[in-house]
């Protein structure tokens, strides 16, 4: 009997974000504003991963990520690699990292942060742990944990 | 410290800290001096505040400086819907240093990033009020004649006080033990334990105050707040053993004095107020002289 099989296709030109935690994958296409992108999107979640037992994978096509994106899939997916492709190719293939810094792309978990009150303040932290992912927040100093992200 | 902002106690080194509390001296000794000249220097208050306002304003007013600003929002531009950029931005025009304290955390920190002259924190939110730790540590090294190797009890509501937080962190530079006594509800966040642990400093805690009063050099005390209970019966059952009275001092060491951010309730029993331990007016009255070393210092008059 046949096996029939579906592979997800590669792209010409575009990004791979690989290794994404499968419970995350729906998360990073949110961040990266990917649900109305409007060129090819592929994704997979809970497929056979050799480090991680499973993971998640999201293709786009014609697109590149630029650094506060990047950080953004950094922090939503720690161990994600991204893989960027042109003409069938891998020019550059790396292991996202959480910043030391963040600015601009995460909410202040704390709703009396200046942050949240004031229009127009930028958000900025200090990234105390990149394992459990805690960020201190430098205007009012309280600790927004990963639980509690909230992207911008 | 000319033109150096204080926003949270951590801005400032431990020598800039005590370089603070050495000119503090100097007024403490010379509390009138026609030094700020043609100065003037704007309070805004956000919210209302008796001590630390007035305190701010009786510190440049002994310096022969002059004051301008709001002691609450409601007839101000505030009112009218204008931000904060806007108003730091146009009150940085008027004066040469900006005194505020207003309820939102971090406005402090930002207010600095957009003002022309030096900030002083007085109070954002629940975060941070550097100068009532500045005249903490005063307070204390004016008691103990030092501020290494002491013991300190912190009592009370030792979770939301941000006044006990700033010291607590202040004092890790100085070899402190810390005895810390509050109801289980109300410990002290991990937050703020970590720097104690940081500095592989000892820490004790404890729910019963009567366990610290005989090794503690500075009992710092603070106000349990209802409110701050989910349980009610549990506030109920735990107040008074919150409450210090005259009869509880006989055994206390010589050299120890009770310490109050103020306003103080019913945690300090009035028969405590004329005995030798009690410090708290005197701890409030050095806020002028530790504002006036700041001020100074910032303006680079001193």
């Amino acid at each position: 009997m046949m096996v029939k099989e579906l592979k997800v296709s590669a792209i010409e030109n575009g990004t791979v974000i690989d290794h994404i935690p499968s419970r995350n994958v729906f998360q990073v296409i949110k961040i990266l504003n990917l649900e109305h992108f409007d060129n090819q999107l592929l994704f997979g979640t809970n497929l056979e991963s050799k480090k991680y037992g499973t993971k998640g994978i999201i293709k786009v096509k014609n697109r590149y990520f630029e650094k506060d994106e990047i950080n953004k899939i950094a922090l939503a997916a720690p161990q994600a690699s991204l893989i960027v492709i042109k003409d069938f190719k891998v020019v550059e293939k790396y292991i996202v990292e959480i910043p030391d810094d963040i600015t601009g792309i995460v909410k202040c978990f704390n709703p009396n942060c200046v942050t949240n009150i004031e229009h127009g303040v930028v958000t900025r932290f200090k990234v105390i742990s990149k394992d459990e992912v805690k960020l201190h927040c430098h205007y009012c100093e309280k600790n927004t944990v990963k639980s509690n992200i909230v992207f911008l | 410290m000319k033109g150096k902002s204080l926003i949270s106690i951590n801005d400032y080194s431990k020598e800039e800290q005590i370089a603070i509390l050495d000119l503090a001296v100097h007024f403490e000794s010379n509390p009138v001096q026609n030094i700020l000249g043609s100065h003037v220097i704007s309070t805004l208050f956000f919210e209302p505040s008796t001590r630390t306002r007035l305190s701010f304003e009786s510190a440049v007013n002994r310096l022969g400086g002059n004051v301008i600003g709001f002691s609450d929002t409601s007839s101000t531009s505030v009112k009218k819907g204008e931000s904060l950029k806007d108003t730091i931005l146009t009150v940085s025009n008027y004066s040469d240093l900006i005194i505020m304290r207003n309820p939102v955390e971090g406005s402090a920190r930002f207010a600095s990033e957009v003002a022309t002259v030096p900030i002083i924190n007085a109070g954002d939110g629940a975060n941070q009020h550097p100068t009532q730790t500045l005249l903490d540590l005063y307070t204390i090294r004016q008691t103990q004649k030092t501020l290494d190797n002491l013991d300190v009890a912190f009592v009370g509501d030792l979770k939301y006080g941000r006044t006990v937080h700033s010291l607590v962190i202040a004092l890790c530079n100085y070899n402190t033990t810390f005895h810390l006594v509050s109801p289980v509800e109300l410990k002290l966040p991990s937050a703020v334990k970590m720097h104690i642990k940081n500095k592989n400093l000892k820490y004790h805690q404890y729910t019963d105050m009567n366990d610290v009063l005989k090794k503690t050099d500075i009992l710092y005390m603070t106000r349990i707040q209802k409110e701050r209970f989910s349980d009610q019966l549990e506030y109920e059952r735990v107040k008074n053993l919150y409450i210090l009275k005259k009869k509880m001092l006989h055994e206390v060491k010589d050299n120890m004095k009770i310490l109050h951010p103020l306003p103080r309730v019913n945690e300090i029993d009035i028969d405590v107020d004329d005995a030798p331990q009690a410090h708290y007016f005197q701890q409030a009255l050095n806020g002028v002289y530790v504002r006036q070393a700041l001020i100074t210092s910032i303006l680079g008059i001193k």
